[in-house]
C-alpha cells in the first residue's frame, strides 16, 4: 500500500513540475485572494478591545485559511483532472495499484503541493496583515494537520465527482461544508499561535488531528468502492 | 378549520386525482400513479393529526411562561427535526445496504429519503428563524444548533446534486452510496466542533428551558405523531417516483435500441416498433 502510494504520489509530484500549474496559476491565485480580503477589510481600521489590533490583523488567520482552503479547491480538482484525460482514470485502475495507496499517494501529492502554497501565503500574510508569532511550534502543528485534514476529505470528494463533467462545481459544494471543522479549528488554533496564549490553540489542534486521521481512513476503505464501477 | 383544511389538502394529493381519471379498465391498468391504500391512510391519518394538533396547538393549549406564545412554533419546529433526522437515517442505511449487495431498493430509498429530508430541514430552519425573531429578537443566531443545521442542509443539497447527475446508473448509485454514509460522520463532526466553537467564544446559551403542561405536551406529542405519518407519506410516494423513473430509462432504453436498429434496415419491421408499445406508456 505504502509503495503503491509513494509511486502515485512521484507520479503526480512529477507531472506538476513539469506542467507548473500549481506554480504558475494556483499559489498566484491565492496571493490575489489574499490581497482582495485585504481591499475588502480596512487594513487601517482599529477597533477597541484585543489590544488595539486593525480589523485586518485580527482576521488574518481566518481569511488565511480560507485562502489556502480556495486554492486547495483547485490544487484537488487539479489531481483528477490529470486522470481524466486520456482515460487514464481506467489505466490507473488496470494497472492493479491498492486503491488505498492511490488514495495516500494522490492526498500525498497534494499535501506537498499545499505545503509550498501555504508557506508562499503564509509569507503573504505575514507581510500583507502585519501579525505577530507567539508559538512557532503551534503554527506548525496547526498547519502540517489542517493540511492533512484539508487534502485527506478534498481527495476524496475529487475522486466522489471524478470524470463527470460538473467536476468543477460540484467538488465546492460537497467539500466546503465539510471543512467547516478544519476551517474553525485553523483559524482558532492559528489566532492562538499568532497571538497568544498559545494553550489556548491546542485543544483545537487535536480536533485537527482526529478529523485528519478520520478522512484519512475513510479514504483508505472508501476508495476501492469509488473507483470500482 | 383544521379538518376543513386537511380534506382540502387531501384533495390535490396524487392519490385523489389519479383515481379520478382512472375511468376505464384499460386505462386504469396502465395508469402511472404512486398511490396505494397505505399512502392514503397515511396521508388522510397525517393531514387529519395535523389538524388537530394545530387546533390544540394554536387554541386549547396556553401560552408558555419564558415564550408566549412562540413556543407554539415548536409543536411543528421539534417534530420536523425528527424527520430531517429520521430522513437522512433512512439514508445513511440505504447507502450500506447499497454498497452491501446494490439492492436498488435501497438505492432509490436512499434517495428519497435524502430529498424528503432536506425538505424537513428547510422547513426546521425556517420555523427556526420566525421562532428566533421574538425569542432572540433576530431571526439568525450563530448559535451552535442553528449554524450545524444549516451546514448539515448544505451537505444534503450536495448529496441531490451528486444524484440529479446524468451518469450511467450504476456509477452515480455507487458514488452517492459512498456520500450517503460519509455524510452522517460529517453531520457528527460538524455538530460538534460547532458546539465546542461557540461554547469556547460565549458561554451564554441560547436555549430556553421550557416547562411544558399536559395540554402543551399533548399538542407537541401529538405534532410528532402528524409528522411522523406525513414524512412517511411523502418518502412513499417519493420513493414510487424514483422507481418509476427507472423504469422509464429503461424503456428509453430498450426503445434507443430499437430504433438504433432499424436504421440499419430500409424499411422498418413492425413488430419491433410494436414490442415497445405496450411499455411506452
Amino acid at each position: 500500500m505504502l509503495r503503491d502510494a509513494r509511486l502515485v504520489a512521484r507520479k503526480d509530484l512529477r507531472i506538476e513540475l513539469v506542467s507548473k500549474v500549481i506554480a504558475g496559476q494556483i499559489v498566484p491565485f491565492g496571493l490575489i485572494v489574499l490581497l482582495l480580503f485585504g481591499l475588502a477589510v480596512s487594513p487601517d481600521l482599529a477597533v477597541l478591545g484585543r489590544d488595539g489590533r486593525s480589523v485586518l490583523a485580527q482576521v488574518a488567520p481566518g481569511l488565511f485559511w480560507v485562502a489556502v482552503v480556495l486554492s486547495a479547491l483547485l490544487a484537488v480538482g487539479r489531481s483528477f483532472a490529470v486522470e481524466a484525460q486520456d482515460g487514464n482514470l481506467d489505466a490507473l485502475k488496470m494497472t492493479g495499484l491498492d486503491p488505498a495507496g492511490v488514495f495516500l499517494g494522490k492526498a500525498a501529492a497534494v499535501a506537498v503541493e499545499l505545503f509550498i502554497l501555504e508557506l508562499i501565503l503564509g509569507i503573504g500574510a505575514f507581510i500583507l496583515y502585519g501579525t505577530p508569532i507567539a508559538s512557532w511550534a503551534l503554527l506548525a502543528a496547526t498547519i502540517v494537520l489542517t493540511t492533512a485534514g484539508i487534502t485527506a476529505a478534498g481527495t476524496v470528494y475529487a475522486a466522489l465527482a471524478a470524470g463527470l463533467r460538473v467536476r468543477d462545481t460540484l467538488v465546492p459544494l460537497l467539500l466546503l461544508p465539510v471543512l467547516t471543522p478544519v476551517l474553525l479549528g485553523a483559524s482558532i488554533a492559528t489566532e492562538a499561535a499568532l497571538f497568544g496564549p498559545p494553550s489556548d490553540g491546542w485543544s483545537w489542534v487535536l480536533l485537527l488531528g482526529a478529523f485528519a486521521l478520520l478522512y484519512v481512513g475513510v479514504g483508505i476503505v472508501a476508495f476501492g468502492s469509488i473507483m470500482e464501477e | 378549520m383544521g379538518r376543513a383544511q386537511s380534506s382540502s389538502e387531501a384533495d390535490v394529493s396524487p392519490s385523489a386525482s389519479a383515481s379520478a381519471d382512472a375511468a376505464t379498465p384499460a386505462s386504469r391498468a396502465q395508469r402511472l400513479s404512486t398511490s396505494s391504500r397505505l399512502t392514503r391512510v397515511l396521508g388522510i391519518a397525517g393531514l387529519l393529526l395535523l389538524g388537530i394538533m394545530l387546533a390544540f396547538g394554536l387554541w386549547f393549549s396556553g401560552p408558555e411562561i419564558a415564550m408566549r406564545d412562540s413556543v407554539r412554533l415548536l409543536y411543528i419546529h421539534v417534530p420536523s427535526v425528527f424527520v430531517a433526522y429520521l430522513c437522512f437515517g433512512v439514508t445513511f442505511l440505504g447507502s450500506v445496504q447499497y454498497l452491501r449487495n446494490q439492492s436498488s431498493f435501497w438505492d432509490l430509498m436512499a434517495h428519497a429519503a435524502a430529498e424528503i429530508g432536506v425538505l424537513f430541514v428547510v422547513f426546521v430552519l425556517v420555523t427556526g428563524s420566525l421562532w428566533g425573531k421574538p425569542t432572540w429578537g433576530t431571526y439568525w443566531q450563530w448559535d451552535p444548533r442553528l449554524t450545524s443545521t444549516s451546514m448539515m442542509l448544505l451537505m444534503y443539497v450536495g448529496y441531490l446534486a451528486l444524484r440529479r447527475l446524468d451518469l450511467p446508473g450504476e456509477v452515480r448509485s455507487q458514488r452517492a452510496a459512498v456520500l450517503g454514509i460519509v455524510s452522517i460522520l460529517n453531520v457528527i463532526v460538524v455538530h460538534y466542533s460547532v458546539k465546542w466553537w461557540r461554547s469556547l467564544h460565549q458561554s451564554q446559551t441560547f436555549g430556553i428551558d421550557t416547562q411544558m403542561d399536559g395540554l402543551m405536551l399533548f399538542s407537541f406529542f401529538l405534532g410528532v405523531i402528524a409528522f411522523l405519518a406525513i414524512g412517511a407519506w411523502l418518502l412513499v410516494h417519493r420513493f414510487r417516483v424514483g422507481w418509476m423513473e427507472s423504469q422509464l430509462d429503461e424503456i428509453r432504453l430498450e426503445h434507443a435500441l430499437v430504433e438504433r436498429r432499424n436504421e440499419g434496415r430500409a424499411y422498418p419491421r413492425e413488430d419491433d416498433l410494436l414490442q415497445v408499445r405496450p411499455g411506452e406508456s
